[in-house]
């Protein structure tokens, strides 16, 4: 049987707001709360609202032969429950039905797994355990930061316990392959690949109403025929998506909240079901695949160039991970509010020359600017805390002394009132 | 295909950007085979690359029929032009100009400057335009910037033959808005009687559509290049332990000169490690040198003058920071010769050339706090400096005049042949 697995990316980054150099060491709060919310606002009203309520809707009317999965990364789950509380509980609403899964993800959409393997897992189990409070489930299956994948990323998504890896069905991984098959690792056997089929996601992204575009329109029943109609074996289409698609990118005129509403009907009517990630986990893979370097879903290239292909991406990231260690000595909760959110992807994304969209700003050299700025002002606070002229081995047994201190009284007292004791006996 | 093109200035004996852009254009225009250019300039030095075009001095062609012998015309002339063309071109004289003061072969003596009677100047170099109407054949008429277009006009109404203007710059450029009304008179006459303009930017041509009321549709914008530097390896940075910021151009309202020395001061409140250049000479540079004292960063801020030649490019290449805050500039060229010697450029929206580049970071011309923001990001963060030096260097070099000349020749063809 044919199979939808239906995800749905949900992040919205913070705005950053315009900083100039004279107020690095001045002003530590860089964000632009107004530019922020507006944003938050309008995806909430006009894309996650109207669509978490068509889901919900579907799941009812389908007895539960609807489902699909979500991940929320750590930024848009606090920029939600500050702005639109109401998006949270129509997704606490979708998770009590049991057919919605929410995945894992690095909890500041980030691309630690590339720089920092312990800062990687530090953010995964924050961000799990995020979603357990929200949702009541530990997740069960992994999707990074924007699809980045390799073997190391997998082998070490497996050790943390996910069965389940999401990543783009990129052509010079998959090569002659299908994306409509379940993979598994290269050497790790354990954990089941999943690939984007970016061809059919793409379609309904981008293509929805572009009336250029040879298949124009898009119906839910040419969308289910193509399916319906490939090889056989080919079992799964992973179609995935930011969920702004709905409403936001395809706006609602052009019918894309009718397309979402009748594909499950129509899917199941010709005999195309639905599953989640996590539904796979025990799936048969096919074949392994390999990915000696890390890919991503950016860009035409489908690697990490459109993070990482130009020497700004590179210094302002290499900047930013030379405080890892350091940071997480700190207890400052603000600095630590900011140091996940300063890792988001987006803005190292907004300095590429080629795949800066969305970005405010006017260049990708102005959005270096102002990250940098922001960064320096940033990294001098690190600084305070723990300045660089004391190595990171001798900061930790400094650190450790002071943290182990109460317990080391403690323990000193007792031995003395022993001692006493002791004495007294004596 | 054969062009009339009235100039004002050619390499290598030039006061502006005119020059440059014009020895540019007709460099690049010649890489076509067909095509051949007769340029007019007030006053040629003998000195002028004649490879791919042929010169004519305006001071040489008489407009008043004088009885001279061979050997007098040979040394008036002093070699400059050949006395049969002389005398070829003294059979065409048509109209009595005996009002104009000429010399003792018939020619008008021109300065080639921008004299204080340059109306007369103007004037004089029309009445020498009809005498080459009459002598010379070609096929289209090409004047370049305001100074010219009394002469192309009187050219066109001649000959017959097709007018293309060419706008390097207005007098809203020029004067913020303060109009001369005897320079916007002409200016506007020749936009009137073109028979297609072209603009050296979008900028521009939205000044000639707005403020010259002219048909969008025979306004066309054709975007300057710039010339390989010959030799360019020579010219490299000095190592120095201070960063080097510098603004190199006329220091006059134009150029927005106060708005550089205000970044600096901004920049240097943070940053010790900068220093600023102010080269050039103009009308404000008193009054900047004033601005900087009152702001106390005249330690910081140096004032060395008007530079020539080589000196500009090697002070462009010593610099790590080229700026140019132009309030109104049509086009700016110099911004693209920093960028050849690997100096990241700071330019001003409000410049021509930012249309065409990507790699030079631009800002509104008012915008100090902008500015000085991406000063300091250059002089303090590496990735960004060597970003635009190595981008901006490629980027410039495929900014080439041969490119604009066929734009220029598509523009002729659809004049010349539009019936």
């Amino acid at each position: 049987m044919k199979n939808i697995c239906l995800y749905f990316e949900v992040h919205i980054p913070y705005a950053l707001k315009r900083y100039r150099f004279f107020e690095i060491g001045n002003d530590h709060y860089y964000y632009d709360d107004f530019a922020t919310e507006d944003r938050v606002r309008y995806l909430a009203e006009k894309s996650f609202l109207p669509a978490n309520k068509i889901l919900l809707e579907l799941i009812q009317s389908s007895g539960k032969a609807f489902n699909c999965a979500f991940s929320l990364s750590g930024a848009v789950i606090e920029q939600l429950e500050q702005y639109a509380p109401e998006v949270i509980d129509s997704f606490q609403e979708l998770a009590a039905t049991g057919q919605v899964e929410f995945l894992a993800e690095p909890y500041g959409h980030s691309m630690a797994s590339i720089f920092d393997m312990d800062e990687f897992e530090r953010q995964v189990n924050k961000h799990a355990a995020k979603i357990k409070e929200l949702f009541g489930k530990k997740p069960t299956a992994f999707r990074n930061t924007d699809f980045i994948y390799s073997d190391e990323i997998g082998e070490k998504v497996a050790s943390m316990g996910y069965k389940t890896i999401l990543m783009e069905g990129a052509k010079h991984i998959l090569g002659w392959r299908s994306p409509n098959y379940v993979y598994q690792h290269a050497y790790v056997p354990k954990l089941n690949l999943l690939a984007r089929n970016f061809v059919m996601s793409n379609h309904v992204t981008f293509e929805f109403s572009n009336t250029s575009w040879s298949e124009y329109p898009l119906t839910a029943d040419k969308f289910v025929d193509w399916i319906a109609a490939s090889p056989q074996g080919e079992d799964i289409f992973n179609i995935w998506m930011g969920y702004e698609t709905f409403g936001a990118v395809q706006k609602d005129y052009s019918g894309i909240f009718d397309f979402l509403r009748a594909l499950p009907r129509i899917a199941l009517e010709k005999g195309v079901g639905f599953v989640t990630p996590s539904n796979l986990s025990n799936y048969q893979p096919v074949a392994a695949l390999t990915a000696p370097y890390p890919l991503s879903w950016q860009g035409e290239e489908k690697d990490l160039s459109a993070m990482l292909g130009n020497p700004l991406q590179e210094e302002a990231v290499a900047k930013l991970y030379s405080v890892t260690e350091r940071v997480n000595l700190c207890q400052e909760k603000n600095l630590k509010r900011d140091w996940l959110h300063l890792q988001s992807a987006d803005y190292f994304r907004y300095m590429s020359f080629k795949n800066a969209w969305g970005s405010s700003f006017e260049s990708p050299y102005d959005a270096f600017i102002n990250y940098m700025n922001i960064l320096s002002d940033f990294l001098l606070r690190v600084e305070a805390e723990y300045p660089t002229s004391i190595e990171n081995e001798e900061l930790n047994e400094l650190l450790k002394t002071i943290n182990d201190q109460e317990k080391m009284i403690a323990q000193l007292e007792k031995e003395l009132k022993a001692a006493k004791k002791k004495k007294k006996e004596a | 295909m054969k062009a009339l093109m009235f100039g004002w200035e050619f390499p290598p004996h030039i006061l502006g950007g005119l020059g440059t852009a014009s020895y540019g254009l007709t460099r690049g225009m010649a890489e076509q085979e067909d095509l051949s250019i007769t340029f007019v300039i007030p006053k040629p030095y003998g000195d002028e690359d004649q490879s791919f075009l042929k010169i004519i001095g305006a001071c040489n062609v008489p407009v008043v029929w004088k009885e001279a012998s061979y050997d007098e015309v040979e040394r008036t002339l002093g070699g400059i032009m050949h006395p049969n063309e002389y005398y070829y071109y003294r059979d065409h004289i048509r109209y009595d100009y005996s009002r104009i003061g000429t010399n003792n072969i018939g020619c008008i003596e021109f300065s080639g400057r921008y004299p204080d009677n340059l109306l007369q100047e103007i004037d004089n170099y029309e009445a020498v335009a009809g005498v080459l109407a009459h002598s010379l054949e070609f096929d289209v008429i090409h004047s370049h910037d305001w100074l010219t277009y009394p002469a192309g006009i009187f050219a066109k109404q001649i000959s017959g033959k097709p007018l293309v203007i060419h706008v390097h710059a207005t007098d809203f450029d020029r004067s913020r808005g303060q109009v001369n009304p005897t320079v916007y008179s002409i200016e506007k006459r020749g936009m009137d009687i073109a028979d297609h303009i072209i603009c050296v930017s979008d900028l521009t041509r939205r000044t000639v559509i707005e403020k010259y009321h002219q048909d969008p549709r025979k306004v066309t914008t054709v975007h300057n290049a710039v010339d390989p530097i010959p030799n360019v390896e020579q010219f490299v940075k000095t190592p120095r332990k201070e960063k080097l910021v510098t603004f190199l151009g006329r220091i006059t309202m134009q150029k927005g000169p106060e708005y550089f020395v205000e970044a600096a001061a901004r920049v240097l409140q943070r940053t010790k490690n900068v220093r600023f250049v102010m080269a050039g000479s103009g009308d404000k540079m008193q009054a900047m040198i004033d601005l900087v004292a009152e702001r106390g960063i005249a330690d910081k801020v140096h004032f060395p003058g008007f530079l020539k030649g080589k000196q500009v490019t090697q002070m462009l290449a010593d610099s790590d920071v080229y700026m140019m805050p132009s309030v109104s500039e049509p086009f700016g060229i110099s911004p693209l010769e920093a960028m050849q010697v690997g100096t990241p450029s700071i330019i001003s929206k409000q410049s021509g050339c930012a249309e065409i580049l990507d790699h030079a970071i631009k800002t509104d011309y008012w915008d100090i706090d902008a500015m000085a923001d991406a000063i300091y990001a250059i002089v303090e963060y590496p990735a960004i400096y060597q970003t635009l030096s190595k981008e901006g260097r490629d980027e410039v070099n495929r900014i080439t005049w041969d490119k604009a000349g066929l734009k220029v020749r598509d523009i002729y063809n659809a004049v010349v042949y539009r019936d």
